[in-house]
């Protein structure tokens, strides 16, 4: 009897981590005509504080890069290429980070800024990256979370 | 009392400051030795900037002034070796550089500033590289010298050198034309997972910041150049093979078609500039 519980646990749990993983493919994703993303890319709320660990790595979004952002100002370089991103989890709806982190170009045409989430169209891609995304669906999710954190 | 204090305040705001990030020369001319080099000209007709600007402009202070003194240059001591090359005999004839070249490395001074042009006795557009391998090959029987590898860097070190202070002329139109444009399309090109062109970070940016790095137009000019991050010269394909991988994407071949039209284009856009290799970056 107890043995069987386990075993109907661990079947939910089963269960479950494949909803997790049905997240929205990279080509599968819905933009609306100015560039936004209604719907969460993966179903799990975003983690603010792994989205900012993202925003700093060089490997990974390295944001930081390109954009200043005050709430990260014990990291000694913060790029100028494009704007500050003080206050723009208040400039911004939900919907409209989401697309803009997945691909960018919708959002603005033209962008320097890369499509996190993009993973078909380039020219030599180096070997390595060949056919993957900059960042994962969730990674996503956690970048938009902890932008959100960055209100006025 | 209070003035003092300020000053002291303002002392202390800058050094912070130079110690994130290098605020652009405005200089107009460097002097090496006694010897001018153009930092800024007007920028060529066919390019979309109003001003060239050596790639010197843009390191912080002490990085420019490792260039100011040949004896603080480490890249002299590549010419060094170079020297001593140029004075060996290797190869089936018997020679070295100095059997035929009896002006020393001087009688090339010129050269490095028309770099890479078209030459009708070849019937291709040449690099330094070219030149130095047709004479080992040809004139010495030598096997050739692979690019970018440091006996190759170090020679192209020692022949630029004697063009100090000459502006860059490189033409861009005769037989040359199909390949000028082959590398202004390259340019422009976007490539790499993060999906950039030359231009994005060379052209649009240069003056900004990209995280710790200050932004250049990507001149090459001052190449081969010596870089901190590796302690030996780098040549004009090693780095364009950097920037591709910086931005995820898959380099061209060193000394590839790609590489030398590239290399053909970016040169042209320093015309007004001097030969300034080599130099020193970070
Ligand atoms: C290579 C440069 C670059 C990188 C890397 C980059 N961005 Fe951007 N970003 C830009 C530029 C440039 C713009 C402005 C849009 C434009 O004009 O192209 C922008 C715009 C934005 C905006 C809107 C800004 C506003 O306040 O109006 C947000 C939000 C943003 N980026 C977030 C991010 C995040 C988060 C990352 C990392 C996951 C990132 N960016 C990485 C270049 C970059
Ligand atoms: C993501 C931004 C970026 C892109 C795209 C890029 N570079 Fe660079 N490049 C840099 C940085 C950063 C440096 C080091 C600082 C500087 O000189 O700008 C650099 C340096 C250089 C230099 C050395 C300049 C000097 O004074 O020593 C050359 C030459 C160069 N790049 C050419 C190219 C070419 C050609 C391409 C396209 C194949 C290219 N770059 C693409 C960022 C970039």
């Amino acid at each position: 009897m107890k043995n069987s519980m386990l075993l109907t646990a661990c079947a939910s749990v089963a269960m479950f981590a494949t909803v997790a993983i049905g997240e929205v493919g990279p080509n599968d994703v819905v933009f609306t005509d100015s560039g936004a993303v209604e719907g969460s890319l993966t179903g799990v709320a975003g983690d603010p504080a792994n989205g900012a660990m993202v925003f700093k790595n060089r490997k990974k979004g390295n944001c930081l890069a390109c954009h200043q952002n005050s709430d990260m100002a014990d990291q000694l370089f913060h790029g100028e290429v494009g704007p500050s991103l003080d206050g723009a989890g208040s400039r911004w709806e939900e919907a409209e980070l989401r697309g803009l982190l997945t691909n960018a170009k919708n959002t603005f045409d033209g962008t320097m800024m890369p499509g996190f989430y993009v993973d078909t169209g380039f020219t030599r891609v180096l070997e390595k990256f060949e056919g993957r995304t900059n960042l994962t669906a969730q990674e996503v999710e956690d970048v938009l979370a902890y932008i959100q954190t960055l209100t006025e | 009392m209070k003035k003092f204090t300020l000053s002291a305040a303002v002392a202390a705001t800058i050094a912070i400051f130079a110690g994130a990030a290098s605020a652009e020369s405005n200089s107009a001319v460097l002097t090496i030795d006694g010897q001018e080099i153009t930092l800024r000209a007007a920028a060529p007709d066919y390019i979309d900037v109003d001003e060239v600007i050596s790639g010197w402009s843009f390191r912080t202070a002490e990085t420019q002034a490792l260039q100011m003194d040949d004896f603080d240059n480490p890249g002299m001591i590549f010419v060094d070796q170079a020297i001593d090359d140029w004075n060996t005999v290797d190869g089936s004839e018997g020679k070295s550089c100095a059997s035929c070249h009896t002006g020393g490395p001087e009688e090339f001074a010129g050269l490095r500033a028309e770099l890479p042009r078209w030459d009708e006795a070849q019937g291709k557009v040449m690099n330094m590289e070219d030149y130095i391998n047709l004479s080992r090959v040809e004139h010495m029987g030598a096997e050739p010298w692979k690019w970018a590898k440091p006996r190759m860097d170090a020679m192209v070190a020692l022949i630029s050198l004697q063009s100090r202070g000459m502006p860059i002329n490189v033409a861009v139109d005769g037989p040359a034309a199909d390949m000028w444009e082959a590398g202004r399309e390259l340019y422009y090109t976007r490539v790499g997972q993060l999906d950039m062109a030359c231009s994005n970070c060379h052209e649009d940016n240069y003056g900004v910041m990209i995280r710790a790095d200050h932004l250049s137009q990507g001149q090459i000019n001052g190449f081969p150049t010596y870089r901190l991050k590796n302690a030996k010269l780098n040549s004009t394909h090693a780095r364009f093979s950097g920037c591709m991988k910086n931005i995820r994407a898959q380099p061209f071949a060193v000394g590839s078609d790609e590489f030398r039209a590239l290399e053909l284009y970016v040169a042209s856009r320093g015309n007004g500039l001097s030969v300034e290799g080599p130099s020193v970056r970070n």
